[in-house]
């Protein structure tokens, strides 16, 4: 079963496969996303995100919720250098971090009603587990950062997450915190494969920013992988990264499945 | 007042925006060219760059320069010790080197262990990375991996030039 909204102003898939599913497992999965955005989303005005950026809410009344995204914000900021930064013009905004949380939550929410070969897709951050419906791998494209109808790798992945951080969709959203106003011109594109989908996505958020010297970042911290393109349209890849690109490959040493 | 101004010019621009975005035949190049650039800026083709593409495997790399991160100005110069921090596997404790006010190297005094695959990283050791002319490969796969396909980001991006524009 395969269903897609959007939420988070972007299309969220989850597809469930080899068992029985309740649709309500599915829906109880998109209103907590709804929820989420409830929370974080800093373009509504009623969120806690924004009332505390407003400083309507103190510290000690902050929810659970907020209390561990802005703690692993803090984390991610010091493993990185000062590169992941959730902080801009005085105001706090974890958009690097909140999504591949949120992911990795509604992961767990399925793996403890007893889903075991599914995937939750949100704006192409994923966590995959098990198998598909043929019984393989998930095999995921890395979409080609110049031409979105292509792909230009293909990956075969259970048992983890990965993101893709980029500057060529509407905008460049990223920052480099230390040259403020400069936003990071020379990849265009780096995804992350990592444990699960948080973090990848906190660690490729933080690796952009730090431009082409990201690659290097992910390469030396123990647990990833990364492919980065840059504007020649020439990709560089971490050394464990190619065991991905084999469809039997059952490398991840995160996977625990039954092909 | 002024924020009903600022919400408006924004979502004027953003309706401007998307409506060049669904005429234009191609989605927008990175919004930064590069400066000086020989090779034209990539097309709808997947190869961009030179004709004699590398083997698909790639040509490893070692590059000659260390990394340099480019910090906050006002470092002193010294080796300088992080505190362990909580890495999910295990602890991470890095070391940075300064020079010139620049971090030219950086240690890591503890990493996560792998218990089946123990991982020592010689920073003495560039890290061996792979390069490759990408390619377009099959459409037929459960999953895309992209950037995110938001309006947010843009509006986002959008208000920050326009707050450094009061």
């Amino acid at each position: 079963m395969k269903q897609t909204r959007i939420i988070w102003d972007m299309p969220i898939t989850i597809e469930i496969v080899g068992q029985t599913i309740n649709r309500n497992d599915l829906e109880h999965i998109f209103t907590y996303f709804k929820h989420i955005d409830s929370v974080f989303n800093i373009f509504d005005e009623s969120s806690e995100m924004s009332r505390i950026n407003k400083g309507k809410i103190r510290k000690a009344k902050w929810s659970t919720e907020m209390k561990e995204v802005l703690a692993l914000c803090k984390k991610t900021k010091k493993e990185t250098y000062g590169y992941f930064e959730h902080e801009r013009n005085g105001a706090i905004d974890p958009l690097g971090i909140v999504k591949g949380w949120a992911i990795k939550k509604g992961a767990n929410k399925l793996l403890e009603k007893g889903y075991t070969n599914f995937y939750i897709d949100a704006g192409g951050d994923i966590q995959v587990h098990g198998h598909n419906k043929d019984r393989q791998l998930w095999s995921v494209g890395i979409r080609n950062p110049f031409n979105r109808f292509e792909n230009v790798k293909t990956l075969f992945l259970t048992g983890c997450g990965i993101a893709t951080s980029g500057n060529y969709i509407r905008g460049n959203h990223i920052y480099n915190p230390f040259q403020t106003g400069k936003p990071v011109p020379d990849v265009v594109s780096l995804t992350v494969i990592g444990s699960d989908v948080c973090e990848a996505d906190r660690f490729a958020t933080a690796a952009f920013a730090m431009g082409e010297k990201g690659i290097y970042f992910i390469e030396k911290i123990w647990g990833f992988e990364g492919y980065m393109i840059d504007q020649k349209g020439i990709a560089t890849y971490t050394s464990g990264f190619e065991k991905y690109t084999q469809p039997k490959n059952l490398s991840n040493q995160f996977a625990n499945i039954n092909l | 007042m002024k924020r009903f101004i600022l919400s408006s010019i924004v979502l004027i621009f953003f309706m401007m925006y998307s409506l060049y975005y669904r005429v234009a035949e191609q989605p927008a190049i990175p919004v930064v060219p590069p400066k000086n650039n020989p090779n034209p800026s990539p097309t709808a083709t997947t190869q961009p760059a030179a004709t004699n593409a590398p083997a698909p495997t790639g040509t490893p790399v070692t590059p000659t320069n260390t990394p340099t991160l480019t910090p906050r100005s006002g470092y002193k110069d010294g080796i300088f010790t992080g505190e362990a921090a909580d890495a999910f596997y295990g602890y991470i404790q890095v070391q940075a080197i300064i020079q010139n006010e620049k971090i030219t190297d950086v240690k890591f005094l503890q990493y996560p262990n792998d218990r089946s695959r123990s991982i020592y990283i010689n920073e003495q050791a560039d890290p061996m990375l792979v390069q490759e002319a990408i390619r377009a490969q099959s459409a037929n796969v459960d999953i895309i991996s992209g950037a995110t396909d938001s309006s947010q980001a843009f509006i986002q991006s959008l208000q920050s030039a326009l707050n450094k524009a009061k």
